[in-house]
């Protein structure tokens, strides 16, 4: 990979992107049926995780990936470290580079934090760092980006870009459908520049209130507001969580009418196509914006995704960590 | 190619001793041994890609075409094994298939195209060794070049070739190059990097 770290889905280029994708399904083949699920690639590397917001699947996913490539692994969380003591993000970061960190993955919900987190540890300050691989290449660790505020989650575009592809066949010229809280939603911005890095067509279905300013501007995607309109065209429809721990204003009148309206209900799953996916990046909300039944169905690929997401970020660590010391003469 | 290149095998020669090598795999391993399968072993070629694929594959047919015996293939990518990771910038990761029934009490026979240094062996043998317990690992080449860097040797070779550091083994085989044969080239390093 042509980039260091991981911070926007817009940094990967077609090529890049692909050769993630495929590798996370050779990743998939070199596990399949085995009982001992342990690579030696990554020996002697530190992956250290930084969630200052809560998260299952990704934290999990890049923890099951390290390991199973054979990194040592460290999970710092916000409320189990210093930060509730109140250090700040740059002092942590720095710390945890100091520790030897190779690789550190953050979420947190300020947007472009990843991007400072980047910045702030790639040079050293006031004391050599212990990473094996960032010291041969004499810079800091490499940063993944795992969700910044309502920013980019780029692994997440990619394990969606790749569950498409293995639902479809391909992604170039297919038409995906993103329905909900857009302006909220990191995996949406993240999805749309991968999804046209890839070749995909991408139509965004929300309310008027629930989509960033402007949005009609990034000449990326089309927007409508009539979910029902949008279903029978689609040959994936991706449904977004809305974020209420984000939200501090009155963006629609009711819950019971942003579900009627906006919600893939089990009776509007029937207007999809019937290769159309349906996937949902979690956690979902039953009721709400997906209907009780609709995950569980055949056409559903939610937990498809989260084994892709452990692929993915195997890929993505694979990429990042691997050949760190190519730049100097061995 | 290039004309300075010199030609070890034709491709003639190439089809003979991948013929030759399906013989002595099956006097060696017994294969046809009555035909009765209790004293013959469960014999599984995995093939390490990219050619060592395509050769795994033509063995298999030859073996089935001399002996009546239907061997299991497959293929084995070594990439996440390999020891050199640190120095070079990642490579695409090649399929891995391993075939129906695994390789616990089997016998493996690994295949390539070139025996150089023995690393890429080594890494197959730490890979073989995730995936399962085989009763006996052995190891067929079609071109040994010398120049071990581990206690390492082939079980079955096509041909043995000396040759200085300096050169360069090309293995060209029609399913992956679209021409076939072996030519020596004056200069890179290994055949493949």
């Amino acid at each position: 990979m042509s980039v260091r770290h991981l911070l926007s889905a817009a940094d990967l280029s077609r090529d890049e992107a692909t050769a993630i994708l495929d590798d996370a399904d050779r990743f998939r083949q070199a596990l399949l049926g085995r009982e001992v699920k342990k690579l030696p690639t990554l020996r002697g590397r530190t992956v250290i995780t930084m969630f200052y917001e809560n998260s299952t699947r990704t934290r999990v996913s890049f923890e099951v990936a390290g390991k199973w490539m054979s990194a040592d692994v460290i999970n710092v969380s916000a409320s189990g470290s210093s930060v509730a003591k109140g250090e700040s993000l740059r002092d942590t970061a720095l710390t945890l580079r100091a520790a030897g960190a190779d690789a550190l993955i953050i979420r947190h919900p300020a947007s472009g934090s990843a991007q400072l987190l980047a910045e702030w540890t790639a040079e050293e300050r006031g004391g050599p760092s212990l990473g094996a691989g960032a010291q041969r290449l004499g810079g800091g660790p490499c940063v993944i980006n795992a969700g910044d505020g309502t920013h980019e989650h780029p692994t997440q575009a990619l394990l969606d870009a790749l569950t498409v592809r293995q639902r479809l066949g391909d992604i170039e010229g297919r038409r995906v459908v993103i329905v909900g809280d857009v302006l909220h939603s990191r995996v949406a911005r993240s999805n749309v520049a991968l999804l046209n890095t890839l070749g995909a067509e991408v139509v965004l279905v929300a309310p008027p209130t629930l989509l960033p300013v402007g949005v009609a501007d990034w000449g990326a995607a089309t927007v409508s507001h009539e979910l029902d309109a949008e279903l029978p065209g689609a040959d994936a429809v991706m449904m977004l969580r809305v974020q209420a721990e984000r939200m501090n204003g009155a963006f629609f009148p009711s819950e019971r009418e942003y579900s009627i309206r906006y919600g893939l209900s089990d009776r509007r799953q029937a207007q999809l196509a019937d290769h159309a996916v349906v996937l949902h990046p979690g956690p979902m909300l039953r009721g709400m914006e997906i209907g009780f039944s609709v995950p569980d169905s055949s056409q559903s690929a939610v937990l498809q995704q989260v084994s892709n997401g452990v692929h993915v970020r195997m890929a993505v660590l694979f990429h990042l960590l691997v050949g760190m010391g190519e730049a100097v003469n061995v | 190619m290039v004309t300075t290149d010199r030609e070890l095998m034709s491709a003639a020669d190439v089809g003979r001793t991948v013929s030759r090598m399906a013989h002595q795999i099956i006097e060696k391993t017994a294969l046809d041994d009555g035909g009765s399968g209790t004293d013959s072993p469960r014999v599984v070629l995995l093939g390490i890609p990219t050619r060592g694929v395509t050769l795994a594959r033509r063995l298999t047919a030859k073996i089935e075409e001399f002996s009546g015996v239907t061997v299991a293939f497959g293929g084995l990518d070594i990439t996440l094994y390999r020891d050199d990771l640190d120095f070079k910038p990642p490579r695409a990761l090649e399929e891995t298939s391993i075939p129906a029934g695994g390789i616990d009490g089997a016998l493996v026979i690994l295949v390539d195209d070139v025996l150089y240094t023995g690393r890429s062996v080594r890494s197959a043998l730490d890979a073989l060794r995730d995936i399962g317990r085989p009763t006996a690992v052995q190891l067929a080449v079609l071109v040994d070049r010398g120049h071990r860097e581990l206690p390492l040797r082939a079980d079955y070779v096509g041909k043995n070739v000396p040759t200085s550091r300096a050169e360069n083994v090309k293995v060209r085989l029609a399913e992956d190059d679209g021409v076939e044969g072996i030519w020596i080239a004056p200069y890179g390093g290994p055949a493949r990097p």
